[in-house]
C-alpha cells in the first residue's frame, strides 16, 4: 500500500485545527497551551514570523510544536498549536526549555501548515544559549545554514524567524 | 523501528506554478534528509477526553437545527502502508457548508453561512482503525488562482498517527466530481494513481434509507521500515 498523498491545509485550516481562532463555536481548540501550570521546567517565550519568498509575512500559517520535557524525554512529550496573527503574521507562544536527550541538543520540532504549502514543512528550533556542538542533526546541516535553526534571545524572549524560500531559507527536513 | 522513507515523488510537488500561492511558499532548497530520532519517532497522544460528545457529528455540533444540504456519512479505516490498523488516533476534519462557504472570518464568498453548520469535526479511530463522521456534502467554491478557478467539493483531513513522522494533512474528494481533474491543487500530485486515493467512492452499504448517503475514505499513513539496518544505503 502507498501512503495517502498530502494536500495543502488551505487558508481555512483554523476551522478544523483551531476552531476558536476561526470563529467557530461548538468545538473547543486542542493544543492552545503547550504546558500546564505545573509543568516542570524553565518558562520561556518564543516569538517570530514566517516569511515567504517575496519577504511577505505568512499571516494564515499554523505552527505545531512537539518537544521533549525538561528532562529531555518525549514520554509523554509536549505539544501545541500556534496561529500566526491574521493582521501581522507575528506569532508567539510560551513553553519550557526542553532538556537535552539521547545526544541531541535541546530543540523543538516544528511543523508548518499554510495555504500554498502542499506538504507540511518540518523544521527544528535550537537555542543560541545552549551547547549545540554535538547535536547530530545540526551536524548534518551545512554550516552557513545552521543559523536558520537557532533562536536568539531578544527582549526577554527567543526570536525565531522562519523563511520559506530564498537566500535565508530555513532548513527543512525529510525524516 | 524507524518509518520507511517518504516517497516525495508520490506526494504533491511543493512548487507548482499552476497553484499560484505555492510559487512563493515552497522551499527552493532540497529537504535535508536526517535519521529519525526520538523527536520524529514519538508524537502527541490524544484521548477520549480531548473529544467533545458532538465533535464527530457536524449535523449537530453547531446551532440548534439541521444544516441545509445533502446529508452524508464519511467513514473509513486508517492503516499504515503494511495494512496495519492505526487505532485510537486523532482524525480532524474541516469543510465548507453545502453552499461552498466556510465559517471563517477571512472567507468572503457570497454564498451564505448556514446558522446550523460550523464545519469542524474530530474523532479518534477505534481499535480497528475505523472512523466515521456525519456531515453535509460541501459545495464547490471559487478561489482567486486563475480567472475562473473552482475547488471541487472536498473535506480537509488531519491525522497524527503514532509518531510525528506519520503526520499527514490532506483532502478528500467525491467520486464523479467533474471539477477534480480541473483543480490546480489536486494537480500538484503528479501520479493519477495517487490522486485516486483521495477520491472517496459512494458507499451505498453504509447509507441509511431516508436519512443519509455515505462515502468511504480509507487513509494510509507511513509504514515501518522493514529493511535491516545493516543493509540500508547511506542516507536512507
Ligand atoms: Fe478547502
Amino acid at each position: 500500500m502507498k501512503e495517502t498523498p498530502s494536500q495543502t491545509a488551505g487558508p481555512f485550516l483554523h476551522i478544523g485545527l483551531a476552531p476558536q481562532v476561526a470563529g467557530v463555536e461548538g468545538v473547543r481548540d486542542l493544543g492552545t497551551q503547550i504546558i500546564a501550570p505545573d509543568t516542570p521546567g524553565e518558562r520561556i517565550r518564543i516569538d517570530g514570523i514566517i516569511r515567504d519568498g517575496a519577504g511577505d509575512p505568512v499571516k494564515d500559517a499554523m505552527i505545531e510544536v512537539w518537544q521533549a520535557d525538561a528532562s529531555g524525554s518525549h514520554d509523554p512529550g509536549l505539544w501545541g498549536r500556534i496561529s500566526a496573527d491574521f493582521a501581522t503574521g507575528e506569532w508567539s507562544f510560551e513553553t519550557i526549555k526542553p532538556g537535552a536527550g539521547q545526544g541531541a541538543a535541546p530543540h523543538l520540532t516544528l511543523y508548518i501548515l499554510a495555504r500554498g504549502i502542499n506538504i507540511g514543512l518540518h523544521t527544528r528550533l535550537y537555542f543560541a544559549d545552549e551547547d549545540n556542538a554535538a547535536d547530530p542533526v545540526l551536524a548534518r546541516v551545512p554550516e552557513p545554514r545552521r543559523a536558520t535553526l537557532i533562536a536568539r534571545e531578544k527582549g526577554g524572549a527567543y526570536r525565531f524567524e522562519i523563511v520559506l524560500q530564498g537566500a535565508d531559507e530555513t532548513v527543512f527536513f525529510d525524516a | 523501528m524507524p518509518f520507511r522513507p517518504r516517497d516525495r515523488d508520490w506526494h504533491p510537488r511543493p512548487l507548482d506554478p499552476q497553484y499560484r500561492t505555492s510559487i512563493t511558499r515552497s522551499p527552493s532548497q532540497p529537504l535535508l534528509r536526517i535519521d529519525q530520532t526520538a523527536s520524529e519517532l514519538t508524537g502527541p497522544v490524544f484521548t477520549a477526553s480531548d473529544i467533545g460528545p458532538l465533535d464527530h457529528d457536524l449535523l449537530a455540533n453547531h446551532g440548534d437545527g439541521n444544516p441545509i444540504g445533502e446529508r452524508i456519512v464519511v467513514h473509513g479505516r486508517v492503516t499504515d502502508e503494511d495494512g496495519r490498523a492505526v487505532p485510537h488516533t486523532l482524525v480532524e476534519i474541516w469543510q465548507a457548508n453545502a453552499g461552498g462557504r466556510y465559517r471563517h472570518h477571512i472567507d468572503g464568498y457570497l454564498a451564505p453561512l448556514d446558522p446550523n453548520f460550523g464545519g469542524c469535526g474530530r474523532v479518534l479511530t477505534d481499535a480497528q482503525g475505523h472512523y466515521s463522521f456525519r456531515t453535509v456534502k460541501p459545495g464547490a467554491y471559487p478561489w482567486p488562482n486563475g480567472p475562473n478557478t473552482w475547488r471541487p467539493a472536498h473535506i480537509h483531513f488531519s491525522l497524527f498517527g503514532t509518531a510525528f513522522a506519520q503526520r499527514l494533512v490532506t483532502q478528500m474528494y467525491f467520486e464523479g466530481d467533474p471539477l477534480v481533474p480541473r483543480c490546480p491543487i489536486v494537480s500538484t500530485i503528479p501520479d493519477p494513481r495517487a490522486i485516486d486515493l483521495l477520491i472517496a467512492p459512494l458507499d451505498m452499504d453504509a447509507a441509511t434509507p431516508f436519512d443519509h448517503l455515505a462515502y468511504r475514505f480509507d487513509i494510509v499513513l507511513r509504514g515501518r521500515d522493514s529493511t535491516p539496518f545493516e543493509n540500508r544505503m547511506e542516507g536512507n
